[in-house]
């Protein structure tokens, strides 16, 4: 009951932040809409080329884009936990009876509230380049990417309370989601991927969920890998949350 | 109000143990304002940050507010508040903001955190900078929303991590006076400083720690009159040896030291020892070029009990 009241103050606070400056609901969205505008048209040409999953070039690429949005997003939360590092707001909290598990909770649920509206806003926008979604689809789509801002933005918020300062955590983080992105099969599928190469992505748990959010939105959404693709998502969640739980529980932070 | 047994912390620093506060016994009365004096990296700061649970002991024990400091942390964090000297205000949102999140994180309802906060605004001298962001505030409203966010639930011990530093002369005599109106309301108020006035003024009882461990303890007065007596300082253009030996002999100078080519001189009655000082000194051939009379401040007790001077340490 605590922990619900506390999270909810605790979330309340951070939409209030970010309603401040709602312009930044845009300016996530900048990047995947490049995207979107300037890269996917040449999948098009490939997009009959044997090996590229079937349902046409948007159909396999903005469910890809989407789960790069959730990744990306989530990765620049400890820029904002740094912030309030700086300015003594986390120590004021900390010595407040506060629930710990509370400061995390409400902190990410408010990332992926933000994530799941861009998520929106960018599926809108992809129907008329040639996206067909359907209800099940979106709503699968968006459960993925709202496990991955939660399970990242925990890891992210974790390695921001340890490391304290942008000049170490920005080269962190910008040096450990190129690959994920890369070996997630999002730009290119992975079907095109030589064999080595689809044995290091398989080590990748976004490669899962990429995978499953195309199934889902090319009318596969009864194959196995959708399942798999939620429950390996589940799991970093689990996972993310947890660690991202011991930080804030440390007595240093 | 806190009562502290052997509190210890230690910093790993690559190969090396740092004893930041090594072995600290305290106890603070209810209602009164108790300082903890002392250079920087003394130690102030981390027994803060032990005291009020931020850090934990590496050994020792602490009652604080009348909770277990180890067993029941959450207890001392509902009856403390704590006003760190980094700060406690996100830029972006307002004082108001702040000062109802606050009092809703000790568990108060909108509505009576909503009257606090006013409340405090008010007192705190707010009212017109209540609803603005907090980077457009001066150093002292900054400060005193901090004190203001300390204060939202009340709390029977406030702890004030270097309240003045940085803050204009007439900033930190408003704060001052914000701190003896708590205690005339019955806080208990753990400041620290390493301003000798600041200490002086303002603190009913003060310790004095250096290298974290406490080398004096009492009232303001009391330790000054440790020290026993006025204080000479005589410049002697360089003839301050010469100087030393001739004084040091005479019944009415308990102790004499050199400190930057000065003679420091500790007598019982300044006004009496001067002339026979004058008079020595002229018979010896000795010029002085500077002569003060000054009553023992509470840097005369720090550099008796650490050799050193805090205005220098500090």
């Amino acid at each position: 009951m605590k922990f619900l009241r506390d999270t909810w103050l605790v979330f309340n606070r951070y939409i209030g932040i970010f309603l401040r400056n709602p312009a930044w609901v845009i300016i996530g969205l900048i990047q995947p809409i490049l995207y979107l505008v300037l890269f996917a048209p040449l999948l098009k040409g490939i997009a009959s080329t044997r090996g590229f999953p079937p349902g046409g070039a948007y159909n396999v690429f903005v469910p890809g884009l989407l789960i790069q949005l959730g990744l990306f997003g989530a990765s620049g939360v400890g820029f904002g936990l740094i912030a309030e590092l700086r300015a003594g707001v986390i120590e004021r909290f900390r010595v407040t009876p506060v629930s710990r598990f509370a400061l995390l909770m409400g902190r990410a649920l408010r990332d992926i509230l933000v994530l799941v509206v861009q998520s929106l806003i960018l599926l809108l926008l992809s129907i008329p380049f040639g996206l067909h979604a359907t209800f099940t689809g979106v709503v699968v789509m968006l459960g993925l990417v709202a496990l991955i801002g939660l399970g990242m933005s925990s890891i992210c918020y974790a390695a921001a309370l340890a490391l304290r300062s942008e000049d170490s955590y920005a080269p962190l983080i910008f040096t450990l989601s190129l690959p994920l992105l890369l070996l997630s099969g999002v730009l290119l599928p992975l079907d095109f991927a030589p064999d080595w190469l689809k044995t290091i992505a398989a080590a990748n748990p976004l490669s899962y969920a990429v995978k499953a959010a195309r199934d889902m939105f090319n009318g596969h959404s009864g194959d196995p890998d959708v399942v798999k693709g939620l429950v390996i998502m589940v799991a970093l969640c689990v996972v993310g949350v947890a660690i991202g739980a011991r930080s804030f529980n440390r007595a240093v932070a | 109000m806190i009562e502290t047994h052997d509190l210890r912390r230690n910093f790993k620093s690559r190969k090396s143990v740092v004893e930041a506060v090594a072995g600290v016994d305290l106890k603070v009365e209810k209602g009164e304002i108790f300082g903890f004096l002392g250079p920087n990296g003394a130690g102030k700061t981390t027994t803060l940050r032990m005291l009020s649970t931020l850090l934990p002991p590496t050994s020792g024990e602490a009652t604080v507010a009348g909770a277990d400091l180890l067993k029941e942390p959450g207890k001392v964090r509902e009856r403390i508040g704590y006003v760190s000297q980094a700060g406690s205000s996100f830029p972006d949102v307002s004082g108001r903001t702040e000062l109802v999140l606050q009092g809703r994180l000790y568990g108060m309802n909108a509505h009576d955190a909503k009257a606090r906060a006013q409340e405090l605004l008010d007192s705190l001298d707010l009212a017109d900078a209540g609803d603005r962001q907090t980077k457009t505030y001066s150093g002292g409203q900054k400060r005193r929303l901090d004190i203001g966010i300390g204060l939202m639930h009340k709390p029977a011990l406030l702890f004030l991590d270097e309240p003045t530093t940085g803050l204009d002369p007439q900033s930190r005599a408003h704060m001052w006076d914000e701190v003896r109106a708590l205690r005339d309301t019955g806080t208990t108020v753990f400041l620290t400083t390493h301003y000798l006035e600041e200490a002086d003024a303002l603190c009913d009882r003060l310790a004095i720690i250096d290298h974290g461990k406490i080398v004096a303890e009492g009232t303001p007065d009391a330790l000054k009159r440790q020290v026993a007596g006025d204080v000479i300082t005589l410049g002697v253009n360089g003839a301050h040896e010469q100087a030393l030996q001739l004084l040091q002999g005479q019944p009415f100078v308990r102790e004499a030291t050199e400190e930057d080519g000065s003679v420091r001189l500790y007598v019982d009655h300044g006004e009496v020892a001067m002339p026979a000082i004058l008079r020595l000194l002229d018979g010896a051939g000795i010029v002085i070029a500077a002569l003060s009379l000054a009553r023992p401040s509470l840097d005369d007790v720090f550099l008796r009990q650490t050799g050193r001077s805090l205005r220098e340490a500090a």
